[in-house]
């Protein structure tokens, strides 16, 4: 049985790679680092659909860590006892919830917010910044790095809650006796010592980001652009596949879109990869 | 030097120090409870607005007829549902099987060398997007059947589905004292059956709520169905056939431009998120007191 995981894996891989290599003999090192993604005219590339997946997951993390690593001390280290279990059952409610729930709620509540309330604000607040410019659709990589937020927060919280209730409670002993606040014990007993592990959680939560796909595909606008506008629609690796497979008709589409697929699933790996080797590291280092 | 030290150390400011410095403290715990709030913030929001646009969309033709075409009031997503309910059941008893064997396997053979091998590339295929899963699935059914099918639906649901059971399983197991193992063996059970006999009979509560948990996740799954199952507005009547899901439908249904659609799709979350929610209340009930019951 133990094998047949293994295959599976390979097969995957070996999939990937034959398929997409006809897109990969058409366009050469453009298919990776050229702009350009229009069906119609068979010409194919990567780097725009990088952009929107990198911005959006970053955007997300960007929401979602302050929020996750509050919430993982709130939870190890301020919460009453009584409230630690329905807290964390809520916060991982919000990763069973499915991603099209997820859709729906951003393209009928979500995306009119920003629309009539976030993009106006931020962009009367901002007048001369250019990133909050531009008309107001409501769908984007903002919008789309809201929702992802919303679904990676469980992630990170739930690593770093085990991160910080590995700390030996002598450091948060040591810290009160030496005088220091509520605060300060948390900066310097849990956060410091706590930091590798929060880093691998985000960098755990960057990689679901970046391998979402249908809440994504429902609020970012879909268009294969690159712009300096956050509010700016745009598109995903995940979100051009979802969109364009079932109708590609032509071959050199079909391999463009598996070669997408490629990237996809090589960054991903490697985030997780990463992500993983660091919390193995902490986890050695705590035991 | 020495003056300024102690000039440092008079009281009034060493005082007006301490303050500063408490009310920081009550600052920052004060924003920390804040930030938990943001966190289940919008748990209840999406709740709040799938109960208030689903609920009233609900009635009995959403569960026992087809879907109307544009512009006629009614219909409902029966065939969807249906078609949910083959494909996570047959996705299951693929995945299930397989996930928990490897999961055996992983905690009951852990220090030899091939487990640890495997473990690592089941955490690979965690990290592997959903929807490369669904390309996969399309190349290895869909292009040799010629068809969408509800196979190929299936086939990548129960891929989806193995990795998060092996862990579930994995984890359960190595919470099974030793001392238990080594009853069996000293029984004279040989090993694999003191894993299968012993160790996984005796954790089988923990592993069925693993179980139901994963079937819960690939209940919602929808971006690797949507060109393998595809979906389809008739009953499912085979397997070979594109088949019809409750997400999918969801998703066509909100992307659409008609408002009847759109009132389908919220009654469609609604369901699909009270399925997911009481499921998981009912694991997490059944986990913990299958576990205080083990510890005494």
């Amino acid at each position: 049985m133990g094998i047949v995981v293994i295959v599976l894996f390979i097969l995957i891989f070996m999939f990937l790679l034959t398929n997409s290599r006809p897109a990969f003999e058409a366009f050469g090192r453009g298919f990776v680092f050229g702009r350009e993604w229009i069906p119609s005219e068979e010409v194919f590339s990567v780097l725009a659909f990088a952009f929107g997946t990198i911005v959006s997951s970053l955007l997300a993390l960007m929401f979602a860590l302050p929020i996750s690593v509050g919430s993982a001390i709130f939870l190890t280290e301020l919460c009453p006892s009584f409230l630690r279990r329905p807290l964390r059952f809520l916060i991982e409610m919000l990763a069973a919830i499915p991603s099209v729930v997820y859709g729906l709620w951003g393209i009928f509540v979500l995306a009119p917010f920003v629309r009539a309330t976030i993009q106006p604000g931020l962009a009367a607040a901002f007048p001369y910044f250019g990133l909050f410019e531009g008309p107001p659709y409501g769908v984007g990589l903002f919008t789309a790095g809201l929702i992802l937020a919303i679904m990676i927060i469980p992630t990170i919280t739930s690593i770093s809650t085990e991160v910080f209730d590995s700390i030996p409670n002598l450091y948060r002993e040591g810290a009160k006796a030496l005088g220091a606040t509520e605060w300060e014990t948390i900066k310097t007993a849990v956060l410091g010592p706590g930091m590798s592990g929060v880093v691998a959680a985000s960098i755990l939560g960057l990689g679901r980001a970046v391998g979402e796909t249908m809440a994504v595909t429902m609020v970012i606008g879909n268009r294969a652009d690159i712009s300096p506008s956050l509010f700016s629609p745009s598109a995903t690796m995940a979100s051009v596949i979802a969109n364009e497979y079932a109708e590609a008709n032509s071959d050199l589409h079909i391999s463009s879109l598996l070669g997408v697929g490629l990237c996809l699933l090589i960054l991903s790996v490697a985030i997780n990869s990463i992500s993983r080797i660091i919390i193995w590291r902490v986890r050695r280092k705590t035991i | 030097m020495a003056s300024a030290k102690k000039d440092y150390l008079n009281s009034a400011s060493i005082q007006r120090m301490a303050k500063i410095r408490k009310i920081k403290s009550v600052f920052m715990t004060f924003l920390i409870g804040v930030l938990t709030g943001v966190a289940v913030l919008p748990l209840f929001l999406v709740f709040i607005f799938v109960i208030r646009n689903g609920l009233p969309a609900m009635n009995i033709e959403f569960f026992t007829s087809l879907p109307a075409p544009v512009g006629q009031p009614g219909g409902g997503m029966a065939n969807a549902l249906v078609g949910s309910l083959i494909m996570v059941a047959i996705a299951g008893l693929i995945a299930v099987p397989v996930g928990v064997l490897v999961g055996v396997l992983l905690s009951e053979y852990r220090e030899d060398k091939f487990p640890s091998v495997v473990r690592f590339v089941v955490d690979l295929l965690i990290s592997v997007p959903s929807i490369v899963i669904g390309l996969f699935a399309y190349a290895l059914v869909v292009v040799p059947m010629k068809s969408f099918s509800g196979w190929a639906g299936i086939s990548a649901l129960s891929i989806i589905m193995f990795p998060p059971i092996v862990k579930a399983t994995e984890e359960v197991l190595r919470l099974v004292p030793n001392s238990v193992r080594e009853a069996g063996l000293a029984l004279g059970l040989s090993r694999w059956r003191v894993s299968i006999y012993v160790v996984l009979k005796g954790s089988r509560s923990a592993v069925t709520t693993g179980v139901i948990l994963a079937l819960a996740r690939v209940a919602g799954e929808t971006a690797p169905l949507l060109f393998t199952a595809f979906g389809n507005r008739f009953w499912p009547t085979s397997l070979s056939q594109p088949m019809p899901s409750l997400p999918v439908q969801i998703y066509t249904y909100a992307i659409s431009p008609f408002s009847d659609w759109h009132r389908q799709a919220w009654a469609g979350a609604f369901l699909l998120l009270m399925v997911v929610f009481i499921i998981n209340v009912l694991a997490r009930v059944l986990l913990t007191r299958g576990s205080g019951g083990s510890r005494t």
